[in-house]
C-alpha cells in the first residue's frame, strides 16, 4: 500500500473548451483498494475529468497536475495512460463484435512467438483470467453472442489483463439486469480486496451508496464535496448535485393554457437489441396549448426514445395510443407526425438534426419544403425569404442563408434546427436537449424563444438533462427513471431535490 | 412581412459580428489562391472546366489540329452521349449514397430486347423503343425495391444484376448479334438534325439564358439581396451564349458530303435534353432536394419526414429508364445489338460522376460536374485513339487520371 500520499492525485485540474470552462480547479484523489464514486448532473464535468485521466486530452490541453504514487505523470495520449495502469470502461463498449472473447481480451497484445500467433496460449490465459473472476464464459465464444451484461464483464476482464491499477467505471450497470449487477458487484469487491483503485461514475445513487467508500460531488466543473460514503446521506448528495441557484436567465412565464393538444396513453418502446427489455414502459401524459411540459430524468431514462416513439421514428417497436386535439391518430412515420402538426428538435443536432454539408437555407426548409417552396418545383425566392425571416427572428449569426450549416457554432446550428421545425407550423413541438453544448448567451435566447412559442399557443414538450432548465421553463414536470414515470410535479411543488430523487429512482412519487 | 422592419430595429447591436469570435464567425467554405478567396464549390467547377479545355488544347495541337476540327468534335459529342445519359442517372443514384453497377449489362439487355422486338418479332419503331426503355425501367424498379425495401445493399443487388442481366441477354439472343433493320431506329444513333434546327435551338437557348439571368436579378432585388453589376450580368449572359453559338457552329460546319452540312447529331440532342432535365430535377425540385438530404444525412432526412425508401426506389427507376434510353442510342449507333454490348459502361458512368466532384458517400455532386466528367472521359478516349496510343497505355492513363482527379479533390476538400 501507499506511504502517506494517495495512490492517485489529480490537483487543480482546469480544462476549457471554446466558450465553456468545463473544469475549474478540480482536485480528486484515490487510494489503492478504494472505490471512489464520482457523481454529478450531466455536464458537471465527470467525463471531462476522466478523459484527462485517460490521456484523451493530452497534458498540453489542460491545467493542473496528475500524480501517481507521488510522482507527476504527463500523458501525451491514451496509450501512455494505459501503460501507466489506467483503464477506462466506457458506457459504449469497445469490443469487436465478430471476434471471440479471447481475441478481444488480447487485441493488439496477442501472445506471439516469431511473429506467429500463439493461439493456445491466448485461450489458456483468457480462461485463467475468466476463472479468476468466477465468470463462466467460454473464451471461444464470439462477442456478438453474449448479452450486453456479459460483454461489460468481458471489458473488465480485458482491463485487468492490462494489469490495470486504476480502473474507471463509467455507468457500468446501465445496461445490466439486476442479476448481472450482483455478479458485477461481486467482481468489483474482489478487485478492491486485491488493491485495485476504482473510480465509479453512476447516476444510480442507490448503487453508489452500496458499493463506494468515498463520494465526490461535481457541479459546474467544480468539486463541491468529498466525504466517506458513511458520512453522506442520499439527500445531501442530491442537494449538492443540484445546489446551484435556478438563475434568472429564465424568462418569466406568463402564458395561459388552453385545451389539450396532445395526449399519449400507455406508450412503450422496446429495446432494439435486448428482447423483452423496454426502453419506455407504459408512459402516459398530455400537454395543453400554451403549456411547457418538462421531462426530467437521467441519461438512459428513456426520454428521447419516448419522443422518438411518439414521432413515428421507432415504428415496429412502439405501442400506445396518440391523440391529437382529442382525436386518435396513427403515426407510423415522422412524415405522419409532421402531418399531424408535430415538430421535433432532436437531440444531437449533428447526427439527427442537420445536413452539415448543406446551406442554412437547405436545412431550414427541409422539413417544411413542400409548404414553403412548392409541391414539386422549388422556388429559391420563397425559400430565401422564409429562411431570412427565420434567421432574423431567431438571431442566427451568419452573413448569409447560403452559409454551410457545418461551419456555424453550436448555438447557431441549434437555432437552424429550431427554425426548420418552426417553418413546418407545428402545433406541438418536442425539444430534446435543445441547449446541449451551446454557450450561455445562446441558451438564454433559446429559452426566450421557447417561452414565446408557448405564448403563441404551441404545446411544448421539453426534455433536458439540466435540472435548472427543466425547472425554470416548465409548467409541469414529468420524471422518468428506467423508462417509467416516477414522478409528476406542478411548477409550484417541484424542487430540484424532489425531482432528482425521483430521477435517481430513490423515491417513487405516485403521480 | 410587416414585422421584418421591426425585427431589424429590435436587434441589439451585434458587436460580435465585427470581431472574428470563433463562436459567431461564419464562413462559407473557401480556398485562398494567390490572395483570392474563392468559394470551394465554384473553384472545383472552374478547375474541371479548365482541365477539360487543357485536355482539348493539348490533343488539338498534338494531333495536327484534328481533334477540335468539326468532324472529330461532332464524333466526340456523339461518343459522350451514351456515357453522359448514364452519368446523369448515376449521379442521382450516387447523391443518395447508393451505387448502380448493373447499367452496362442493362444497356446490353435493353438494347437486345429492342433489337429482338424489331428484328425477330417485327414490331414497329415505337413499340420496339418502348420495349427497350420499359426493360430498363422494370429492372430499375426491381433493383430499387430490393435495395430500398429489403435493405440489401445496392452494391450487392446491382453486382448481382451485372451478372444476371448479362446472362439473360446471352440466353435471349442465343449469343447472336441482332442487326437493326428499321432505318428510323438507326437514325437515333447516326443522323443529324440539320443546321437550321441547330440555329433555332441556339436562339432559344440564348434567349432562355438572358431571361433567366435577368429574372434572377429581379428576384434578388425583390429580396433586397445584392444585385450584380451590369457588366457582370452581361458577362453572365454573353459567355454561355458564345459557348452555345460556338458549339452549334462547330456542329453545323461539319460537312458529311461536300456542301452538305451535318448539324447536331440526334444522340447529342437527346443527351442535352436529358442533361437539362437532370439539372432541373436536382436543382429545382423538392425531389432533387430530398435526394441530397438523404445522401447527406439519412437520419436527419428521415426525421424531417422524408420517406427515404420511396425516393430510393424512384431514383433507381429513373436510373433504369435512362439506361433504357442509353441502350437505344448505343444500339442505334452501332447498328446492331450484340450480347456483349455495353460492357464496363457502369464504370465509365461512375468515373464521370467522380471526376465531376461527386462524393461516393452521397450528398454531394452536380449534374453539370458529371457531364464535364463524361466529356473528360470521352475526350481522353477520343484523343488517345487519334494519337494512336496503344490500348494498354490508354487504360493505364485513364485509370491514373481517375485516381489523381479524386486525390486532388480530396486534398482540396481538406483545406476548404
Amino acid at each position: 500500500m501507499s506511504n502517506d500520499h494517495p495512490f492517485l492525485q489529480m490537483r487543480d485540474i482546469t480544462k476549457t473548451f471554446p466558450g465553456v470552462r468545463a473544469l475549474d480547479g478540480v482536485s480528486f484523489d484515490l487510494n489503492k483498494g478504494e472505490i471512489h464514486a464520482l457523481v454529478g448532473e450531466n455536464g458537471a464535468g465527470k467525463s471531462t475529468l476522466m478523459k484527462i485521466l485517460a490521456g484523451v486530452y493530452p497534458h498540453s490541453e489542460y491545467g493542473g497536475e496528475i500524480l501517481i504514487n507521488g510522482k507527476e505523470v504527463r500523458f501525451g495520449g491514451v496509450r501512455e495512460a494505459e501503460t501507466a495502469g489506467i483503464a477506462v470502461i466506457y458506457q459504449e463498449l469497445s469490443l469487436v463484435q465478430d471476434m471471440t472473447v479471447a481475441e478481444n481480451i488480447f487485441l493488439g497484445r496477442e501472445p506471439r512467438k516469431w511473429g506467429v500467433l500463439r493461439r493456445e496460449e491466448m485461450y489458456r490465459r483468457s480462461q485463467h483470467l475468466l476463472d479468476d473472476l468466477h465468470l463462466t464464459i467460454d473464451p471461444h465464444v464470439t462477442i456478438r453472442n453474449l448479452g450486453i451484461g456479459q460483454q461489460q464483464l468481458i471489458e473488465i476482464a480485458k482491463a485487468l489483463s492490462h494489469e490495470a491499477a486504476i480502473l474507471v467505471l463509467d455507468e457500468p450497470t446501465a445496461a445490466l439486469t439486476d442479476a448481472e449487477v450482483e455478479i458485477f458487484f461481486g467482481i468489483v469487491n474482489k478487485l478492491r480486496d486485491r488493491g485495485v483503485a476504482m473510480i465509479y461514475i453512476s447516476h444510480k445513487l442507490e448503487e453508489v451508496f452500496r458499493i463506494s467508500d468515498r463520494i465526490t460531488v461535481l457541479r459546474d466543473g467544480r468539486t463541491v464535496g468529498t466525504n466517506p460514503t458513511s458520512e453522506w446521506t442520499e439527500a445531501q448528495v442530491i442537494a449538492r448535485m443540484v445546489g446551484r441557484e435556478v438563475g434568472d436567465i429564465f424568462p418569466t412565464i406568463d402564458h395561459e393554457h388552453g385545451d389539450v393538444l396532445l395526449e399519449v396513453r400507455n406508450i412503450s418502446v422496446a429495446d432494439p437489441v435486448v428482447t423483452g427489455k423496454k426502453l419506455v414502459d407504459n408512459v402516459s401524459f398530455s400537454v395543453r396549448r400554451g403549456e411547457v411540459l418538462g421531462i426530467a430524468g437521467l441519461m438512459g431514462a428513456g426520454r428521447s426514445d419516448l419522443l422518438m416513439g411518439i414521432f413515428g421514428a421507432h415504428a415496429g417497436r412502439f405501442s400506445g395510443e396518440i391523440l391529437v386535439e382529442g382525436k386518435s391518430v396513427q403515426i407510423r412515420s415522422p412524415a405522419e407526425a409532421i402531418k399531424n402538426g408535430l415538430g421535433f428538435v432532436t437531440e444531437d443536432r449533428k447526427r439527427f438534426g442537420l445536413v452539415l454539408d448543406q446551406t442554412i437555407l437547405n436545412n431550414m426548409t427541409l422539413a417544411g419544403l413542400r409548404k414553403i417552396s412548392g409541391r414539386f418545383i422549388t422556388s429559391i425566392d420563397a425559400e430565401a425569404a422564409a429562411a431570412e425571416r427565420s434567421m432574423k427572428e431567431l438571431r442566427v449569426k451568419s452573413n448569409s442563408v447560403f452559409t454551410i450549416a457545418g461551419t456555424l457554432s453550436g448555438g447557431n446550428q441549434q437555432k437552424v434546427v429550431l427554425a426548420k421545425w418552426l417553418l413546418t407550423n407545428p402545433r406541438v413541438l418536442f425539444l430534446d436537449e435543445p441547449t446541449r453544448g451551446i454557450d450561455v448567451g445562446a441558451k438564454q435566447e433559446i429559452y426566450a424563444q421557447i417561452n414565446q412559442l408557448a405564448k403563441a399557443g404551441l404545446a411544448i414538450v421539453l426534455v433536458s438533462s439540466e435540472l435548472p432548465e427543466v425547472l425554470g421553463l416548465s409548467d409541469r414536470i414529468l420524471v422518468l427513471h428506467e423508462g417509467r414515470v416516477t414522478g409528476e410535479f406542478s411548477r409550484s411543488n417541484a424542487s430540484p431535490e424532489r425531482v432528482m430523487a425521483c430521477a435517481t429512482g430513490s423515491i417513487h412519487q405516485a403521480a | 412581412m410587416a414585422d421584418k422592419t421591426e425585427a431589424k430595429i429590435d436587434r441589439p447591436p451585434a458587436t460580435s459580428d465585427m470581431a472574428p469570435d470563433p463562436e459567431t464567425a461564419t464562413i462559407t467554405r473557401q480556398t485562398t489562391i494567390a490572395g483570392w478567396k474563392i468559394p470551394t464549390d465554384v473553384l472545383r467547377a472552374y478547375t474541371m472546366v479548365f482541365a477539360l479545355v487543357a485536355i482539348w488544347v493539348y490533343f488539338h495541337y498534338s494531333t495536327d489540329q484534328i481533334f477540335l476540327e468539326s468532324r472529330n468534335f461532332s464524333n466526340l459529342m456523339r461518343q459522350t452521349a451514351v456515357t453522359g445519359v448514364l452519368a446523369v442517372g448515376m449521379l442521382m443514384v450516387i447523391i443518395t449514397g447508393q451505387i448502380d453497377l448493373s447499367v452496362g449489362s442493362v444497356v446490353g439487355l435493353a438494347g437486345g430486347v429492342a433489337a429482338v422486338a424489331q428484328g425477330w418479332l417485327g414490331w414497329g419503331l415505337g413499340p420496339s423503343l418502348a420495349a427497350g426503355i420499359a426493360v430498363g425501367l422494370a429492372i430499375g424498379a426491381v433493383q430499387g425495391t430490393l435495395t430500398a425495401y429489403l435493405n440489401i445493399p445496392a452494391f450487392i443487388v446491382t453486382l448481382g444484376g451485372l451478372l444476371a442481366w448479362r446472362g439473360v441477354i446471352l440466353g435471349l439472343s442465343r449469343g447472336e448479334t441482332i442487326p437493326i433493320r428499321l432505318p428510323g431506329f438507326k437514325s437515333i444513333g447516326q443522323d443529324y438534325v440539320g443546321p437550321t434546327v441547330g440555329w433555332i435551338i441556339a436562339g432559344i437557348a440564348v434567349a432562355a439564358i438572358a431571361w433567366l439571368t435577368i429574372n434572377r436579378n429581379r428576384a434578388r432585388r425583390r429580396h433586397a439581396l445584392a444585385v450584380p453589376k451590369t457588366a457582370t450580368t452581361v458577362a453572365r449572359i454573353l459567355v454561355p451564349s458564345l459557348v452555345i453559338v460556338g458549339f452549334i457552329y462547330l456542329m453545323n460546319s461539319y460537312e458529311i458530303a461536300p456542301g452538305v452540312h451535318a448539324g447536331i447529331p440526334v444522340p447529342v440532342i437527346i443527351f442535352l435534353a436529358i442533361a437539362l432535365a437532370g439539372v432541373f430535377i436536382t436543382q429545382n425540385t423538392t425531389f432533387g432536394r430530398y435526394l441530397y438530404a438523404i445522401g447527406g444525412n439519412p437520419d436527419a432526412a428521415r426525421l424531417s419526414g422524408i420517406n427515404i425508401r420511396k425516393y430510393l426506389l424512384a431514383v433507381f427507376c429513373i436510373m433504369g429508364a435512362l439506361t433504357g434510353v442509353a441502350s437505344i442510342i448505343y444500339t442505334a449507333r452501332v447498328g446492331s445489338a450484340s450480347p456483349d454490348a455495353g460492357q464496363l459502361l457502369e464504370l465509365d458512368a461512375i468515373a464521370a460522376c467522380v471526376i465531376g466532384g461527386t462524393s461516393l458517400m452521397g450528398g454531394r455532386g452536380t449534374v453539370f460536374g458529371a457531364i464535364l466528367g463524361a466529356l473528360i472521359m470521352a475526350s481522353l478516349d477520343n484523343g488517345m485513339s487519334l494519337k494512336n496510343v496503344e490500348p494498354y497505355l490508354q487504360n493505364i492513363i485513364k485509370g491514373a487520371i481517375l485516381v489523381i482527379a479524386v486525390g486532388l479533390d480530396m486534398a482540396g476538400r481538406k483545406r476548404g
